[in-house]
């Protein structure tokens, strides 16, 4: 795909741009969704897109389209051109440069390595056919439906992967290229009682399907839909809350969107002039990492070809530094951390994370549990979308999960909501579990379960 | 502009796809093109243009679908779908019938195309709005404001015979505000669109930045939101996303036939007062949510779904209709041909009642006055619903009293959608992004006040 990326750098540059970046995609995509013993669903494609940023001085443009014939990159790039056009000065705007300078790293341990980027593909995706991902997923309905005589039925057991080709060219002198393979199963249970269904979500991700564990997703699944059979409301009160790792995980996402420098310098996080101040619990050690071998977010260079990297955020309950991107760099005087994140060729690189991750603890859950004594287990969360102020960090967002009783689970609860703000919340983070698995809602995250200090439960 | 797909290349595809065998095939070819634009910190930003053109297409064999897409419109791009998404099946090749061409007309005319409009216009649209935002108050500290618009041609093309198509404008206006004052740091947002032309923005469009510094500055003065259960009125407009979330869900087909809703063997039963009555609308002139076809080629429509309490209707696409034996209420829906159309609602509201809001909201002793939300999220199989109050009052001795920040509704939708105990005689309509299996489709909500007589409201004084 470099090809057609360098090529329409060209074609910019020729219709009148002073700079040009151009960021290509090709995807070959499968899907398999399974009900009731049978296959719903066989989704087989190959997509191809790019999207080119042209700069006329200060001003920047972007398009995107999915003809990469000659013609239509000419368009595309006369159609960038005409767009800057439109835009205000903005005396930051400009493509990445490279060689760029690394920051100083924040956890006092020297300079970071070169960066070698890790093996992101996995020939597993290749060795499985069609059919083999069809018997998967079949496979993690089964797997639901044996684990527990309760789960009367599974909503959809869900394969999905991707393998995807990455180009970046620039007239910076920016050229790169890598690929990259993802996949995830999961499966929505269903579990009857007397007193209603309860639904339970199980999953796993990897590279590949030979990293899936279908029996497990299964098996998830269906305990969290018949743990949550015959729940009730708690009575409202602050209490401490343990959130497990797929509701820490949602939380971690929001935060690392607040620990944006664009965030920051529009005055839209509660993160603002909180650089190297205390902002969380000792317990809470949070890194950026866009080179972990596991992480799905993870690139040799990030949506505007400068390298992805290792980024210390919160340490010793420090606010280390915020996440840039070549623009907020420029414009806060930093130097970008390869924070510089696309959603696919249809959108311009803004500044976001890469894979988040908490550093576990060494206590096993039930100690987390008896730390907490009298409280709230969190395992699921809804609403995240409307039910949080990213700019002052307050939330308050529906939860179902279990009582926590002289530090062991007692009943499950459910139509209740937990409140509280993003930095009072890390502030009250007391423990960080051993539990740590990866979670791919909101972002790229792996964490641990954690206990919080003390949360707002609105129930009865 | 030439057609998106002709009828002879739609036939062959059909033909390539039924090759392996299979009871149902279509092409979904589509173009579209885009340009969106924002203004923050004062300056135009972000102009960006889209295009895309492609193909998706389908074939039903036994109880499964078989499915593939292409970037291109190219004859031998959209053969090359057909040859994928037919390449799993294993039976004899079946035959499409002939193509027998169906123009529906749309009822969405277009007056002022919005392509045809001169980009700075639109950029002189957002400057209008950011100097009406930031000029409500001293103490609104950030203003953002967003322009979109979007043409979507589509084609529906299948093996029994149909052949039609659709010409889709939307545009589509943000507003929104950030207030502060000392340590409080509150937003505000408002949106204005439909399936309409650059004539939607005739009538004074920068009254929504207005609407979003008012909602902001509010906040400034507002003190911790209750919890605990008690009366909620509801606000008009996006208020209907309570019943989108609530009840809309629950209607689709999808959920209703793997057992996934609480609606689930409920047909013709009473699940509200008679005072409710409410309906899904595809063909709203101009709406946000309308379209003139679905995306399965049949027309749009307007079906009760509740009436007068009792629940009337479920929202069907071709393939749960087919399973049903009912026909389809044109409610299949997809986001573009790299998706798979699933049922999904249009414009969905609760028709007005007889009560004046002010009078509705005198009966409440003591409760809660949730007048617009950020959104809502429900998981249909438990009824289980959540939504965030953007802004919200308590109500105390039948007047509404001082602004509540944080607040969080939550409950189970049998049980609220029975507790609606009064219907305003106010409406109005609003815009939304509704999201479902992956997928994000416009869709419009709306309804006047309405009140529930008891749920949770989540805040943080305890």
């Amino acid at each position: 795909m470099i090809e057609p990326a360098r090529r329409a750098v060209e074609r910019t540059l020729a219709a009148g741009a002073t700079d040009a970046e151009a960021y290509a995609v090709e995807d070959a995509g499968r899907e398999v969704r399974a009900h009731g013993g049978e296959v719903e669903s066989l989704t087989a494609a190959t997509q191809r897109g790019i999207g080119v940023r042209a700069w006329i001085g200060h001003r920047v443009g972007y398009a995107y389209g999915t003809d990469l014939s000659d013609a239509g990159i000419d368009a595309l790039a006369q159609r960038a051109a005409e767009v800057a056009g439109v835009a205000d000065e903005d005396e930051f705007a400009g493509p990445a440069e490279l060689p760029v300078r690394l920051i100083p790293d924040m956890g006092g341990k020297g300079a970071p390595e070169p960066a070698t980027a890790p093996d992101l593909s996995d020939p597993s995706i290749a060795a499985y056919s069609l059919a083999d991902v069809a018997e998967l997923t079949l496979a993690i309905e089964r797997a639901a439906l044996e684990a527990d005589p309760r789960v009367a039925g599974v909503e959809q057991a869900v394969y999905a992967d991707s393998n995807e080709r990455v180009a970046i060219a620039s007239s910076s002198g920016i050229s790169g290229e890598f690929e990259r393979s993802s996949c995830y199963g999961y499966v929505q249970a269903l579990a009857e009682s007397g007193d209603g269904r309860e639904t339970g979500l199980g999953f796993d991700l990897g590279r590949g399907p030979e990293a899936l564990d279908p029996a497990a997703i299964g098996r998830e699944g269906a305990e969290r839909a018949t743990a949550m059979i015959g729940a009730r409301k708690p009575e409202s009160r602050s209490c401490p809350v343990v959130l497990e790792p797929t509701v820490a995980a949602s939380f971690v996402a929001l935060i690392g969107g607040g620990l944006s420098a664009g965030a920051v310098q529009r005055g839209r996080s509660p993160f603002a002039e909180r650089l190297r101040t205390e902002v969380a619990g000792e317990a809470l050690v949070l890194h950026d990492d866009g080179l972990d071998p596991e992480g799905s977010a993870s690139a040799p260079f990030d949506g505007e070809g400068v390298p992805r990297r290792r980024n210390a955020l919160i340490e010793g309950g420090t606010l280390r530094t915020y996440l840039y991107d070549t623009y907020t760099a420029r414009r806060g005087g930093a130097t970008s951390t390869g924070s510089a994140g696309r959603g696919g060729y249809r959108s311009q690189p803004s500044v976001s994370t890469s894979n988040l991750i908490v550093t576990p603890g060494t206590l096993g859950f039930e100690d987390l549990l008896r730390e907490a004594g009298e409280g709230v287990y969190v395992t699921d969360v809804a609403g995240l979308h409307s039910g949080v102020n990213p700019v002052s960090g307050d939330f308050s967002v529906g939860a179902s999960g279990r009582a926590i009783r002289g530090g062991e689970l007692a009943e499950p609860l459910r139509e209740f909501t937990v409140a509280s703000d993003l930095v009072s919340m890390l502030r009250a983070v007391r423990l960080a579990g051993a539990d740590a698995r990866w979670v791919p809602f909101g972002g790229s995250v792996s964490t641990p379960s954690l206990l919080i200090e003390a949360m707002t439960v609105a129930g009865s | 502009m030439s057609r998106v797909i002709e009828p002879e290349v739609a036939e062959r595809a059909l033909a390539r796809a039924l090759a392996n065998g299979g009871e149902f095939a279509e092409v979904f070819a589509e173009r579209s093109a885009g340009l969106t634009m924002a203004i923050d910190e004062s300056r135009v930003e972000a102009a960006q243009a889209g295009s895309a053109g492609g193909a998706g297409v389908r074939v039903l064999s036994g109880g499964t679908t078989y499915f593939s897409y292409v970037d291109g419109l190219d004859p031998a791009d959209i053969e090359r779908a057909a040859d994928e998404a037919a390449a799993a099946l294993r039976s004899d090749s079946a035959e499409p019938r002939p193509l027998k061409a169906a123009a529906p007309s749309s009822p969405h005319p277009i007056e002022q195309p919005p392509a045809a409009v001169p980009a700075e216009r639109k950029a002189a649209l957002l400057r209008d709005l950011d100097e009406r935002g930031r000029g409500a108050g001293a103490e609104i500290a950030q203003f953002m404001a967003s322009y979109a618009e979007v043409r979507r041609e589509v084609a529906v093309a299948n093996s029994e015979g149909l052949f039609t198509g659709d010409d889709r404008t939307r545009v589509r206006i943000g507003a929104q505000a950030v207030a502060r004052r000392g340590d409080s740091v509150e937003t505000g947002a408002e949106t204005l669109g439909g399936h309409r032309g650059f004539e939607l923005f005739e009538n004074d469009p920068a009254a929504i930045a207005a609407e979003a510094a008012r909602k902001a500055l509010i906040l400034l003065d507002a003190s911790p939101a209750p919890a605990g259960s008690m009366p909620v009125v509801v606000g008009g407009g996006f208020g209907g996303v309570l019943f989108h979330e609530m009840t809309g869900h629950g209607l689709e087909a999808d959920h209703i036939q793997k057992g996934a809703s609480v609606y689930v063997g409920k047909l013709g039963e009473q699940v509200a007062q008679p005072l409710v009555t409410a309906y899904d609308d595809g063909r709203m002139p101009g709406e946000w949510g309308s379209d003139a076809i679905d995306d399965e080629g049949a027309p749009t429509q307007k079906t009760m779904v509740i009436e007068q309490g009792r629940l009337a209707a479920f929202l069907y696409d071709g393939l749960t209709a087919r399973r049903d034996g009912v026909a389809s209420t044109g409610n299949g829906r997809r986001e573009s041909f790299r998706h798979l159309p699933v049922p999904r609602m249009t414009n969905t509201y609760i028709a007005p009642g007889e009560i004046e809001p002010e009078a509705m909201i005198a009966e409440v002793e003591r409760g809660f006055y949730a007048k617009s939300f950020a959104g809502g999220q429900v998981d249909p199989a438990t009824g289980d619903f959540v939504f965030g109050v953007s802004e919200g009052y308590l109500i105390e001795a039948g007047q509404v009293t001082r602004p509540c920040r944080g607040a969080t509704l939550i409950g189970n939708c049998l049980q609220a959608l029975a507790a609606i105990d009064a219907v305003g005689n106010d409406f109005e309509m609003k815009t939304g992004v509704c999201g479902k299996a992956g997928q994000k489709v416009p869709v419009g909500t709306g309804q006047g006040h309405v009140r529930i007589g008891a749920m949770t409201v989540g805040g943080t004084e305890v």
